[in-house]
């Protein structure tokens, strides 16, 4: 038998370590339903004031002086072709970088060197990638302020993301796999291609969703490169009723995008514009939480046949 | 391929080993290791963890290779043909469609019983799918899985049992008509009812294989090799006939080993 005395501090301080876990309990619940409640609000405000401007007028109307007039056509379209450009350059180099870095390349100082500046690139300030675009696509490559420009910078800025996703969900391949078809007399391509894409493919779709919905938001890049905030006409027409049928004018066309458009109309005086930037905001949280909903069901199909 | 010579008989060479010296970096793991396997037989690895036994039988299909920093000396032939797997002109390719391989832990690729079994033949350029099912069952049967899978042959492998997956990764390994299988301590994650199967199923595949064997299990390298490989620290210290090394080992260190004095 302890003594008295002993057992009596014993207690004390076990009541006192209880009471400390309790009461870290109890913040972290409230910290994270303040963290939520923020984002509920930040939505119910934009329900509020926007919610009403939305209907067929405002989607199919270009901006306008008078703010019921004023839609959003040339700004989603202009998002959905930067978006065009952004996937078909940021998926394909991402998705080849990661491959490369993870199942050929040699680990050695260099490789270290790269893969660390890949991660520090992902958290460079988006308004830097404005800024080498504009000396790089719109000057240097004379490409203009153009869709196909605004699409590369948008490109460069995610691409960090994809090849991030890409490695992790290759690493996440039990090494015997890619043994078991080595084994077999696969080369590398190979083991790539039957194996390791089809049993990686929900991480990377999360990934490179994740990235669309990242570029989709940004807008400092593209007014650094000179999208245009009031912009009454679409980019011509991808596809056409006579040979070739395809033309990729559009690619050098200007345009506007949902934030640049949001952006604007926030800095009108006027309430009415206010309430058409909160309308367009709207669309674009609906675009973006639509396009992270994609990438879980994605995930989880992907993931449900597969474990290790 | 290499040229077709006469089909090696029963216990005539089917791998030969000269002088084996084996690398990870600057670190020797394999000192000069001679062996003669023969065809047609089961010849066990047997010795304490280390020893380099799986090591040896990694060189055999060239698996080192992988990865960066590993380096081989020495000659090993196969025969028929009598290439020389580690000659520089040899594509390690070809010596793993060759030389099959069955893993420590059940690999399955997560897809069908059926893709898995086929999937070397279609590595092979059989496309044909009257070829591919007629070879997916020779293979199923000879590995005693046909008649637990053959109504589920498009169902994903990871539903199988741990036994059943190993069985399955022997029907994928056996379905190329390979000249070696290599096993890499087969049965070490199965249970006794699992492992016995598996170790019957090798005793009847040497009947049109030659297999290898790497076991740190000594009654299973007792129960189903013929030859018998003890290795120490690298070297391969005693090569035999399994009963005579089991019951009249020629070397203190193998009777110590074999005794359970160390290991």
């Amino acid at each position: 038998m302890l003594p008295e005395k002993i057992i009596h501090d014993l207690e004390r301080r076990a009541r006192r370590r209880r009471a400390i876990d309790r009461w870290f309990g109890r913040l972290g619940m409230v910290l994270t339903l303040i963290t939520l409640g923020i984002l509920a609000v930040l939505l119910l405000n934009l329900a509020m004031s926007g919610l009403a401007r939305i209907d067929w007028h405002f989607l199919t109307s270009f901006p306008s002086r008078r703010a019921a007039e004023a839609g959003i056509l040339s700004a989603w379209v202009g998002t959905l072709l930067l978006m065009v450009v952004t996937a078909s350059v940021a998926i394909p180099f991402g998705i080849a970088a990661g491959i490369y870095l993870e199942e050929y390349a040699p680990k050695n100082k260099w490789t270290d060197f790269i893969e660390i500046n890949i991660a520090n690139l992902a958290g460079v300030p988006s308004i830097l990638y404005g800024l080498m675009a504009l000396g790089l696509f719109v000057y240097s490559f004379r490409f203009g302020q153009s869709i196909l420009s605004g699409g590369l910078a948008l490109a460069c800025l995610v691409l960090p993301i994809v090849i991030v996703a890409t490695r992790e969900s290759l690493r996440s391949i039990p090494a015997t796999i890619r043994e078991a078809a080595f084994a077999l007399g696969a080369t590398r391509w190979q083991a790539v291609w039957h194996h390791l894409l089809p049993y990686s493919t929900g991480g990377i779709a999360t990934g490179v969703i994740l990235a669309m919905s990242r570029a989709i938001g940004e807008s400092a890049p593209l007014i650094t490169i000179g999208a245009l905030t009031f912009i009454a006409f679409l980019p011509p027409p991808a596809f056409l009723a006579n040979p070739p049928f395809v033309s990729f004018e559009w690619l050098f066309s200007p345009y506007s995008a949902l934030p640049i458009q949001m952006f604007n109309w926030v800095s009108r005086p006027g309430e009415e514009f206010h309430a058409n930037a909160a309308a367009a905001g709207l669309v674009l949280m609906v675009i973006t939480l639509s396009m992270n909903g994609v990438a879980i069901l994605i995930r989880r199909r992907a993931q449900r046949n597969i474990h290790w | 391929m290499n040229a077709p010579s006469s089909p090696p008989v029963a216990g005539s060479t089917r791998v030969s080993i000269r002088n084996l010296k084996f690398y990870y970096g600057t670190h020797q793991v394999l000192q000069g290791v001679s062996l003669d396997i023969p065809a047609f037989q089961v010849t066990a690895l047997i010795g304490p963890s280390g020893c380099g036994k799986t090591t040896l039988l990694r060189c055999l299909n060239r698996m080192h290779d992988l990865y960066p920093g590993n380096r081989y000396e020495g000659v090993i032939r196969l025969q028929p043909g009598d290439t020389d797997i580690l000659g520089p002109g040899v594509d390690p390719i070809q010596v793993r469609m060759r030389c099959g391989m069955v893993f420590q832990k059940p690999n399955p690729f997560p897809k069908s019983i059926y893709e898995n079994v086929a999937y070397g033949l279609r590595l092979q350029g059989m496309n044909r799918r009257r070829d591919l099912d007629e070879r997916v069952e020779k293979a199923l049967r000879e590995a005693a899985l046909w008649e637990e899978v053959k109504s589920r042959l498009h169902q994903l492998a990871h539903n199988l049992s741990g036994g059943q997956q190993q069985r399955l990764c022997i029907a994928r390994a056996i379905a190329t008509n390979p000249d070696v299988v290599l096993f890499d301590e087969p049965t070490s994650a199965l249970d006794p009812i699992a492992t016995s199967k598996i170790e019957e199923l090798i005793v009847e595949l040497k009947k049109r294989v030659t297999v290898i064997i790497v076991t740190h299990n000594l009654q299973q390298a007792g129960r189903i090799s013929d030859m018998t490989a003890f290795m120490y620290l690298g070297e391969l210290i005693e090569f035999g006939e399994t009963n005579r090394v089991f019951t009249n080992p020629a070397k203190p260190q193998t009777e110590d080993y074999i005794s359970g004095r160390f290991g």
